[in-house]
């Protein structure tokens, strides 16, 4: 268990990184690196910084200081026009799933072949099938978005995410607002695409059997500090913070949590 | 009092950081529009969205204007024994005028909040982040076909109120009052100069599609996502779109003479 370690030959790397909305800091000096072809689990209370950590990778906002490395480039200081050659190499299944409503599920997983391959409209159609069977999805080609359940969305929209074959992949809360059916299937796909296709992926989530469940790694935001660890290492921790984080006594953790931030900012913290 | 100047202050400062933004999102929409692929489908959708979706209310708005135009012009030149000319007064009222400016009103109030407000769903949704994460720029594909279309039917929209107006004004005018058909054509041929009327207007047209379009995607694209701000975006388009046309509307008159 470490906190502020970083492997620079990691796919993403987060060094120092400073994140504010406006008056708002998130994240305050942010290090931990991302193991290649690994599960890491980014878990934290509500408004924790799970998402702004994924948004940060993928470019979508910028951070206020510290560098942030991604597939071996650094992006932080990138233009917005050189990001797109970097978001080639990603793929993002948003917690709403983001699909485009105005076209059908088939054509939302054709977008992304018909923009960036040369492929023939046969051939796209193959690949769209064949991740729609991946992800447990049968006939809905003709249906629009709106038509689906939120399960069913968010499969739909991991498809889209991987369609590509991205060498990272981020997914921001896979699990939330899915009955325990649906989180366990969710949980189950992205374990086997992690598995079969050898994908980096980064998961924010604040479900914690999930997590503990599939992930290779976790990396836990408390106030405006991240603990890095397995879950094994992270459930024995001797911080009773942690341990009741992960015990999912909520009330206290996120009580501790508070206070555990106050107490770092204000620099009467020590790591246990 | 010192509150008072200094949320003028304010206001000014916000004015002309919003006129700067809408400048580099302007030039961004003409860079997108040389980049290829050249977005054809969603340009044509457009086009059958801002454009034909608008026909039904051009027409019956420009009859409507085009009969109180008639109906107002014969009973007041009839005072003076020139309802002869009412041809003309109808011809150049909706040509340099009432066409561009009140076809631009009504498309902003009907295309113009809908693409506001389908610019800030798709933002509140993160359906343009779910674009940029696949490598696709969203002023490219959805941005500018809109900007764009805005822009094309504006003119075309235009004609086609002034073309029912002038048709409105002839059935008061001609049917209604009595009329001569000839003499109301002949008046209308006479007075309207086909380049600093027709083409004027058109041109007057076409700087409110890009007012429209402009300020219509802005605002839709910079809306906060949640769904105040998608209420915002539409009813500031509006607002703003409305009030822009009309002091535009000013500046070309006074400086084109059109």
């Amino acid at each position: 268990m470490a906190e502020g370690s970083t492997d620079t030959d990691a796919p993403v790397v987060f060094d120092a990184v400073d994140m504010a909305f406006g008056e708002r800091r998130v994240l305050r000096g942010l290090s931990c690196s991302f193991p290649r072809g690994r599960i890491s689990v980014i878990l934290g209370g509500s408004g924790s910084g799970k998402t702004t950590v994924l948004r940060l990778v993928g470019g979508l906002v910028r951070p206020q200081g510290g560098r942030i490395i991604v597939a071996g480039q650094e992006i932080g200081g990138l233009p917005e026009s050189q990001m797109y050659a970097v978001r080639s190499k990603l793929g993002m299944m948003f917690q709403g799933g983001a699909l485009l409503d105005s076209l059908t599920i088939f054509d939302n997983l054709a977008f992304p072949l018909r923009e960036h391959t040369r492929l023939r409209e046969a051939e796209i159609a193959d690949e769209v099938h064949k991740q729609l069977a991946a992800v447990g999805l049968t006939d809905v080609d003709a249906l629009l978005p709106g038509q689906l359940s939120g399960g069913m969305i968010k499969r739909a929209a991991l498809a889209r995410a991987i369609i590509t074959k991205p060498e990272i992949l981020l997914c921001d809360e896979p699990f939330s607002g899915l009955d325990p059916i649906s989180v366990k299937r969710i949980e189950a796909l992205l374990r086997r695409i992690n598995r079969q296709l050898g994908i980096t992926m980064l998961v924010s989530s604040h479900h914690i059997p999930s997590t503990m469940r599939m992930a290779d790694q976790v990396v836990l935001l408390l106030g405006n500090t991240a603990v890095v660890g397995a879950p094994a290492e992270l459930q024995q921790s001797r911080d009773a913070t942690i341990r009741n984080f992960l015990n999912e006594e909520v009330d206290e953790s996120l009580e501790a949590a508070a206070e555990l931030a106050t107490e770092r900012q204000s620099g009467t913290w020590s790591h246990p | 009092m010192i509150g008072f100047v200094q949320d003028l202050g304010w206001m000014a400062v916000r004015f002309v950081d919003h006129l700067g933004k809408l400048a580099v999102f302007a030039a961004q929409i003409g860079r997108a529009l040389l980049t290829p692929p050249p977005r054809v489908r969603p340009f044509i959708e457009e086009i059958f969205n801002l454009g034909v979706l608008s026909l039904v209310i051009i027409c019956v708005s420009g009859l409507a204007v085009g009969m109180v135009l008639g109906l107002q012009g014969y009973n007041t030149l009839v005072r003076f024994g020139a309802e002869q000319s009412l041809g003309a007064v109808v011809g150049l009222s909706l040509i340099r005028e009432l066409g561009p400016v009140l076809t631009a009103l009504l498309a902003t109030g009907r295309a113009g909040s809908a693409t506001a407000a389908e610019i800030g769903t798709m933002v509140a949704t993160e359906q343009l982040d779910g674009l940029r994460m696949m490598s696709v720029n969203p002023i490219h594909l959805v941005v500018t076909p809109k900007a764009v279309a805005m822009v094309c039917v504006m003119p075309l929209l235009s004609a086609l109120f002034i073309v029912c107006g002038l048709g409105g004004g002839y059935f008061v005018g001609v049917k209604l009052m009595g009329l001569d058909g000839g003499t109301y054509v002949s008046s209308l041929q006479n007075a309207v100069d086909f380049h600093d009327d027709v083409v004027g207007s058109l041109l007057k047209a076409l700087v409110f599609g890009v007012l429209v379009g402009l300020i219509a995607t802005y605002r839709g694209y910079t809306s906060a996502p949640t769904s105040a701000g998608v209420s915002s975006a539409t009813t500031s388009t509006v607002v703003v779109g409305s009030v822009s046309i009309l002091i535009f509307d000013y500046f070309i008159t006074a400086l084109w003479g059109v």
